[in-house]
């Protein structure tokens, strides 16, 4: 079963990923802004409309919070509808028919359903469009049980996981960087998942762990093949999935590394570097740290328009390049 | 505003509303705006095209008529709230271009500071309480500042501007009952261009006209030709005075059309060259009013270009401001965030 490799961009392979989905099963359909004729504000769904009509490419009104609400309801009901929002940022419109009910349906009616609903987030800064349209709202998702909440950072993993996120029976909420959207990538042919729930260790090394989320895996590698010329070996864990985390990949590679450092464009405080960080001061891991743990995140502010001053609100390379280097102080 | 005297309104009997209600001096100021406002776009686009300015915009070239028409009656402390196209708006409720420029290119002297930029732009000195990045974000904000005004007895009208996709929101309903039922001094302004991004109204919407939702309010739905800048300026005239009489508010549908893409990433794919084309050439807001203006005699070919003349200037002495002023420094990242307190 060796499926041809093409490099193929993110976006295209998420495109790539609802055309399977929609081919292999008929329930599938995909709804959301501006998703239709103008192919998405990313251009993810593309001419897909001309291809499965706009019975199963629908454009919605501007409408979140019942736009959300109807994929919810669909998903109960016998679809396997994936819904886009325009901008993550839009999530919190939408926040009522996600958490109250997408969330805990299954729960409150003691299993009696599932929500296999799939909605997808293009998220995060670095576009200029300042405060409204470039957060980084995971965490709050991941916050929520019932909820899965990942965030592929490859075109690999981007269909990987679109696909398996739809073939998962309760709701899955997928964070897009959109600054990955025209990075490239190998992506096999044909129908293939990647597991959600499962890091996945990008480089490996014994001086330090990075664990790192989305466009931040992309950084922590960069800055990481910079710091090998200095003799200094890091290990990049590529999270993928923030809920439910994959606890045991980090564990191990702590317990090799004993340093550890977390990088997420997220607002830094209660966000995700705070719980890998509790995880491993619970786990069998501690006894095993070597320094503090270093958290690098987003400045605690909203994102300014001012490209300079964006740039200084999230982790950028030489701040990763930086912070490692003080961390292994000493080691070698 | 002060208007025309009464031997000159007597004369002037039969034209439309504004001119009969203001000075020929008055109505100049308006045109002047205008070409401000079609201006100030055009440098932006301009700009950002010579990679000055980042991000993306959403320009109203061809919705002037209706954000000069709908602030024609508003007093200076009278509040708006504002959409992502929302430059109009803010040069009508008078702001200055070299302000705006500023904040579109990042700098310290920018209405926001560099923060906002584009899509956040705001004057809050003049009664501009911002644009928004959010569809239907401003609606329940205008409430509640028409809400302040009745509270603290302060008089203010608020006017709330949106587009014709932003009906659809649930805060659009919410804002325009509460609204209604507390009988605020709100005027809601949709501004109805056909289309949500690519979505037309008749593909998102299940009313036909947005006015026909304010019957589910219970207030005055008022449909108006929105590149007549006469016939917006007469709708928000009453509007104005139904607020402030303590009447509660009115839902305006102003019909017009962006000549623009929805923002610099749009390929119009959902419409065709033809009818872009046709509002461009015959229902251009600008075009009208000025032929209007000529025709009754307020106006002549060398005060037009009077005022073509001195817009060119205000609009390259802005660019210049813009470029000339500092950038924030990197230190102040978060300032802003939260109160300063002594
Ligand atoms: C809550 C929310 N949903 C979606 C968007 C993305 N978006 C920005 S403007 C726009 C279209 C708005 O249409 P309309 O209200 O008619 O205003 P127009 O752009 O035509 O002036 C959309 C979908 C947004 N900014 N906020
Ligand atoms: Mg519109």
């Amino acid at each position: 079963m060796d499926a041809m490799v093409r490099e193929l961009s993110y976006a295209q392979a998420i495109q790539e990923a609802m055309a399977i989905a929609m081919d292999m099963d008929e329930r599938v359909f995909l709804m959301g802004e501006d998703i239709g004729v103008y192919g998405g504000a990313f251009q993810v769904t593309g001419d897909l409309v001309e291809r499965y009509g706009t019975e199963r490419v629908i454009d919605t009104p501007i409408s979140e919070l019942g736009g959300a609400g109807v994929a919810v309801g669909a998903a109960v009901t016998g679809m396997r509808p994936i819904f886009e929002f325009q901008f993550s940022d839009f999530a919190t419109l939408a926040m009522e028919q996600i958490v109250n009910q997408a969330a805990k349906m299954r729960f409150m009616l003691g299993g009696e359903v599932s929500v296999p609903v799939v909605m997808r987030f293009p998220a995060g800064s670095g576009t200029g469009a300042a405060a409204q349209h470039s957060q980084s709202l995971e965490a709050w998702l991941g916050h929520v049980p019932g909820l899965k909440v990942i965030q592929p950072a490859t075109p690999h993993d981007a269909k990987g996981m679109l696909l398996a996120a739809v073939a998962d029976p309760d709701p899955v909420m997928i964070f897009e960087h959109k600054l990955l959207y025209k990075m490239k990538g190998p992506v096999p042919e044909g129908y293939y998942t990647v597991p959600i729930g499962k890091a996945d260790i990008r480089r490996e090394g014994r001086d330090l762990t990075i664990v790192a989320t989305s466009i931040m895996v992309h950084k922590a590698l960069e800055a990481a093949a910079a710091l090998e010329a200095e003799g200094i070996d890091i290990e990049v864990v590529d999270l993928r999935t923030i809920r439910p985390m994959d606890k045991q990949t980090v564990i191990d590679s702590v317990k090799k590394t004993s340093r550890l450092m977390c990088v997420y464009e997220a607002v830094k405080t209660l966000g995700i570097g705070a719980e890998v960080s509790a995880m491993i001061a619970e786990s069998e891991a501690f006894d095993y740290l070597d320094a503090p743990i270093v958290r690098l995140g987003g400045a605690e502010t909203p994102i300014p328009y001012n490209p300079e001053l964006e740039k200084a609100t999230v982790p950028q390379v030489p701040d990763i390049i930086a912070a490692a280097r003080e961390l292994v102080k000493g080691v070698r | 505003m002060a208007g025309a005297s009464k031997a000159v309104a007597d004369s002037r009997a039969n034209l439309p509303f504004v001119y009969r209600q203001y000075s020929a001096e008055q109505l100049k100021q308006v045109l002047h705006k205008m070409y401000l406002i079609r201006r100030f776009e055009e440098g932006a686009e301009e700009c950002y095209t010579r990679g000055l300015i980042h991000g993306t915009m959403h320009l109203s070239i061809g919705q002037e008529a209706s954000a000069m028409g709908i602030c024609m009656p508003l007093a200076e402390d009278d509040q708006i709230t504002s959409t992502h196209r929302g430059h109009g708006h803010c040069i009508a409720k008078g702001a200055e271009v070299k302000r705006m420029f500023a904040e579109f290119f990042g700098k310290t002297t920018g209405y926001c500071k560099g923060r906002g930029g584009s899509m956040h732009i705001a004057d809050v000195a003049k009664g501009n309480l911002g644009a928004n990045g959010i569809v239907a974000g401003g609606i329940p904000i205008a409430v509640g500042a028409g809400l302040s005004s009745k509270m603290m007895k302060t008089g203010k009208v608020v006017v709330s501007f949106f587009g014709d996709g932003a009906n659809n929101e649930g805060a659009f309903h919410e804002a325009l009952n509460m609204a209604a039922i507390w009988k605020l001094p709100v005027i809601f302004v949709c501004e109805n261009n056909g289309y949500g991004m690519s979505t037309s109204t008749a593909r998102s919407t299940a009313v036909k006209n947005i006015a026909d939702r304010a019957a589910a309010y219970s207030m005055p739905g008022v449909i108006v030709n929105g590149n007549i800048f006469s016939e917006v300026a007469e709708a928000s005239h009453q509007a104005v005075a139904r607020a402030r009489a303590g009447e509660g508010p009115t839902l305006i549908e102003s019909k017009t059309y962006r000549h623009r893409g929805h923002s610099k990433s749009d390929r119009n794919r959902y419409r065709t060259k033809e009818e872009i084309e046709d509002w461009m050439s015959n229902r251009d807001p600008i075009t009208l009013f000025e032929s209007e203006l000529r025709e009754f005699g307020f106006i002549d070919d060398k005060g037009i270009e009077a005022i073509r003349d001195a817009v060119a200037q205000e609009i390259a002495d802005g660019i210049e401001f813009a470029k000339a002023s500092p950038s924030p420094d990197i230190r102040t990242v978060q300032d802003y965030v939260y109160t300063e307190q002594a």
